[in-house]
């Protein structure tokens, strides 16, 4: 892998109606410098793709969208959602998490039954009505294209659920809470190919309803579903465009060299 | 839309949740914490209070022969020599872990070394049957059936330090045992099949590279061994004989500290230079529980810098 | 001598030495059971002890186990719960932490007869509860604390960093998280590890000759009033428990059949901890599969 500049950057502006942004966003695990100064805007109901060899920080600045590196690294810089910095330390977490959700790499459903999974965080929240916990269960579960398949044993644990099933479980579980952005982090990585592409046909149906942000190191899978592309190398943003620019006509030498396989 | 504003921006339910939820586990830390202190306090002080309120002098104490702490002698000094119970402490001790020692490494090499699979399945449930066996039982056994085969082979009572050393050796075989196989594991697997493949027989790669290399691991199983057997009570108390004489040899009765502290305790009355004095005994053996703790730890660092 | 033979007699001296080990476990069972077991009777189970004459039960002794057991986990459980969720889940990486874990570690090292006499001193002689249950259950909650928390907080770490992050990103609150999705999944190995402290505290005496007290006064079994001096229930009445009761017998040589009362209580007290033992693995196993397979 050559050395690349960091100083020549080609990000754009979001135009239309925004999810939200970050400004200057750096992240520090100890002394590590992991993320440094990431300004992204983010559009609402599109699936924007944040892509990068291992090791770039797309992961880390993903974990930064809702806080859940506050345990981990110290983090500076803006992040805002509905003209509030949500990084501010005034800000609870817990509210924010609510309305930013995330799917993780791993399936990781709780050690309860299918329908608990669901409805754990809900009962939590206050939703003590049977009828409307039923209701959240089923459209969820529908919203993630898992309905069919587990309708008639939501008592069953969801650990006895297959790799690609968990996830959509999972991505059931945030979507039951109605949150306004979904962050996933490399969700089918884990997965074989049937169930990566049950997966992102998910993803198209979450969109009408959703903001998504989605960590990817499959080039195809960020070409065939995203509708906006970020390159992250090296712990900086070089490039963020729409996607069908980054794929076909990038403008950093970086980009252009890890979307033709040339490292990653 | 302002709504959400006010909700980011406020404390919930689930803050108040993560307030209440540490206090609570906070507290209960504390009191653990509170406990050892006090613990080590309270034994301090009155295991201090021989030699601050009786003045007796400490080094008396540790060298002299005599106990009889009742009585004074010709010059009017009580005579509270603790040496014979340190003396047969420390023999039965060490002794016990000697003889533990060579059985708990060949039941540790045969379920990590020669029979990995079966050896575990079978000699599991042995360690945890022996840990689960009562120390009274132990005792009990003890005095039934080793003080007795001990008077018929070698003559005298049976009661003594033989006695203890029988039964503290099964006593601690277990802990030395379960803690070698831990240290003998976690040598790395690369070590015996660079040595296997230079040639060297099973054995070679035990003794020479898989016990080498888990040494300071067993040397800390072996302490802890000890440990336990230096605070092992009732068990000793009943094979040894409680006699407060300076051991001359295995076969003779006499007293460890534990055993003397907890024959002697209800016998003497608060406050007074005989029940003082044996809280002395008990603070030699905290003092002593404390230092086989700082030995693990400093074996842990010794062994650890190596690596 | 060549390398080969060395390396098969030292096989053949570990076959053994593994031999004796497992030689003397049997021996040890076998000997309690056999002397033990033709002593175990209905009539020994059920009727009251006796000092200097032949023909004691252990009735009184085998409730006093019970008993105290219940009443120490009671008070031990709680705290061992809260301090593990405290090292696994809150405890930062400095130097108090360390402090606290060092102390854990020299409670749990600590001889279970200088617990005892600590119990003695500040409770039975210093808060004047004199030889009692609660003296009692108290100084075997010190002596059961540290083996308890570490278990617990194993367990919880056991549970993977997956299911707390799936938590909070759900809003859960860091409090919710623990209780309803890690405790959960760190039952089956709480369970086993309380089982197994159980069967410690079971055979326990040295730390309860000087708390609990060595006798066994005469109770009322129908008499449920906790307060009330003659009831079996009654906390602060002093309690000889199975082991303590083992051991007495065999030093104060006053009940002429102290042997095969020994035994028999020996057979009783091994047995119980016996159960434990078994119950703890086929629990947790149970637990395992019913948490992971199909309902």
């Amino acid at each position: 892998m050559q050395d690349y500049s960091f100083d020549k950057t080609h990000i754009i502006d979001i135009p239309i109606e925004k999810a939200m942004t970050t400004e200057n966003l750096q992240v520090f695990y100890g002394d590590n410098h992991a993320m440094h100064d990431a300004s992204l805007q983010f559009s609402r109901y599109r699936i924007t793709a944040l892509i990068g060899a291992s090791g770039s920080g797309k992961s880390t600045y993903l974990r930064c969208l809702n806080r859940m590196n506050d345990r981990i690294a110290t983090v500076k810089g803006k992040i805002m959602y509905r003209d509030m910095d949500i990084n501010s330390p005034k800000i609870n977490v817990y509210e924010v998490r609510k309305h930013i959700s995330m799917v993780f790499q791993r399936p990781n459903p709780f050690a309860k039954s299918i329908r608990e999974n669901i409805t754990f965080a809900l009962k939590r929240n206050g939703i003590k009505d049977k009828t409307e916990l039923e209701e959240r269960v089923e459209s969820s579960l529908k919203a993630a294209a898992l309905w069919d398949e587990v309708k008639d044993e939501l008592d069953k644990s969801a650990l006895a659920l297959s790799g690609g099933q968990a996830q959509r479980l999972c991505i059931a579980r945030c979507v039951a809470m109605k949150p306004d952005i979904l962050l996933l982090d490399e969700p089918a990585s884990a997965l074989d190919p049937i169930s990566t592409a049950k997966i992102e046909e998910t993803l198209q149906q979450l969109r009408k309803n959703y903001s998504i942000i989605i960590v990817t190191h499959n080039m195809q899978q960020a070409s065939r579903i995203a509708d906006y592309t970020a390159f992250f190398h090296m712990g900086h943003v070089l490039e963020y465009d729409r996607t069908e620019k980054i794929f076909t006509n990038p403008q950093i030498k970086a980009t252009e060299d890890y979307i033709s396989g040339n490292f990653g | 839309m302002d709504e959400i504003k006010q909700e980011l921006q406020s404390s919930s339910r689930a803050t108040h949740q993560d307030y209440f939820g540490k206090a609570l586990s906070y507290l209960c830390i504390t009191f653990v914490g509170l406990l050892v202190l006090s613990i080590l306090y309270f034994i301090t002080t009155r295991g201090l209070a021989t030699f601050t309120e009786n003045h007796v002098s400490l080094w008396k104490f540790l060298i002299e022969k005599n106990w009889n702490p009742g009585v004074l002698d010709s010059h009017g000094q009580p005579q509270i020599g603790a040496l014979p119970m340190i003396v047969t402490s420390f023999s039965v001790t060490v002794l016990s872990a000697l003889v533990a020692t060579p059985f708990a490494l060949g039941v540790a090499l045969f379920m990590t070394e020669i029979a990995p699979k079966r050896g575990t399945k079978v000699l599991q449930p042995v360690i945890e049957l022996l840990v689960g066996i009562p120390s009274v039982v132990y005792g009990f056994i003890g005095l039934s059936v080793i003080v007795p085969l001990i008077r018929h082979t070698f003559g005298g009572t049976g009661f003594g330090i033989l006695a203890g050393v029988v039964v503290l050796f099964v006593m601690v075989l277990p802990t030395i045992t379960s803690l070698s196989i831990d240290s003998i594991k976690a040598v790395p697997m690369y070590y015996r099949s660079a040595s296997l493949a230079l040639g060297a027989t099973r054995w070679q790669t035990i003794y020479k590279v898989v016990l080498r290399a888990a040494t300071p691991g067993i040397m800390t199983a072996i302490i802890f061994g000890m440990a336990r057997a230096f605070g092992e009570a009732l068990a000793v108390q009943m094979v040894i004989g409680n006699a407060v004489l300076m051991p001359h040899g295995l076969l003779t009765p006499s007293s460890t500290l534990t055993s003397q502290l907890t024959t002697g305790i209800g016998n003497t009355t608060m406050g007074t230079l005989p029940n003082n004095a044996l809280w002395s005994l008990a603070l030699i053996l905290l003092l002593m529980s404390l230092v086989f703790n700082i030995l693990v730890r400093f074996i842990g660092k010794r062994g650890s810098l190596k690596k | 001598m060549n390398s080969k033979t060395t390396n098969n007699i030292a096989t053949g001296i570990i076959y053994v030495l593994v031999a004796a080990v497992v030689g003397i476990l049997i021996f040890l069972l076998g000997y309690i059971l056999i002397t033990g077991l033709p002593h175990v009777s209905w009539h020994f189970l059920t009727s009251a002890a006796q000092s200097f004459r032949a023909g004691g039960g252990i009735r009184d002794q085998l409730f006093n186990s019970l008993y105290l057991l219940v009443l120490t986990l009671i008070i031990s459980f709680p705290i061992a719960l809260g301090s593990g969720i405290y090292l696994s889940e809150y405890a930062p990486n400095n130097w108090l932490t360390g402090l606290i874990r060092t102390a854990i570690e020299v409670l749990s090292s600590l001889p279970s007869v200088v617990i005892g006499l600590f119990g003695y001193l500040l409770f039975v002689i210093q808060f004047r509860m004199g030889f009692s249950i609660l003296a009692g259950a108290i100084a075997l909650t010190f002596f059961n604390l540290p083996l308890l928390t570490r278990s617990v907080e194993e367990s919880l770490e056991d549970v993977s960093d997956l299911q707390r992050e799936a938590g909070l990103s759900l809003g859960l609150s860091h409090w919710k998280t623990i209780t309803g999705i890690v405790l959960p999944a760190a039952v089956p190995g709480i369970l086993t590890g309380i089982i197994l402290s159980a069967g410690r505290v079971f055979g326990e005496a040295a730390a309860l000759i000087y708390t609990a007290g060595q006798s066994a006064p005469i109770v009322n079994y129908s008499n449920w009033n906790p307060m009330s001096t003659t009831s079996f229930l009654n906390p602060m009445r002093p309690a000889e428990t199975l082991a303590v009761h083992i051991w007495k017998v065999n030093t104060e040589g006053v009940t002429p059949d102290a042997l095969s009362i020994s035994s028999g209580t020996s057979a009783v007290l091994i047995i119980v901890i016996l159960l434990f033992n078994l119950s703890a693995r086929l629990l947790g196993n149970w637990m395992y599969k019913k948490m992971t397979a199909t309902k």
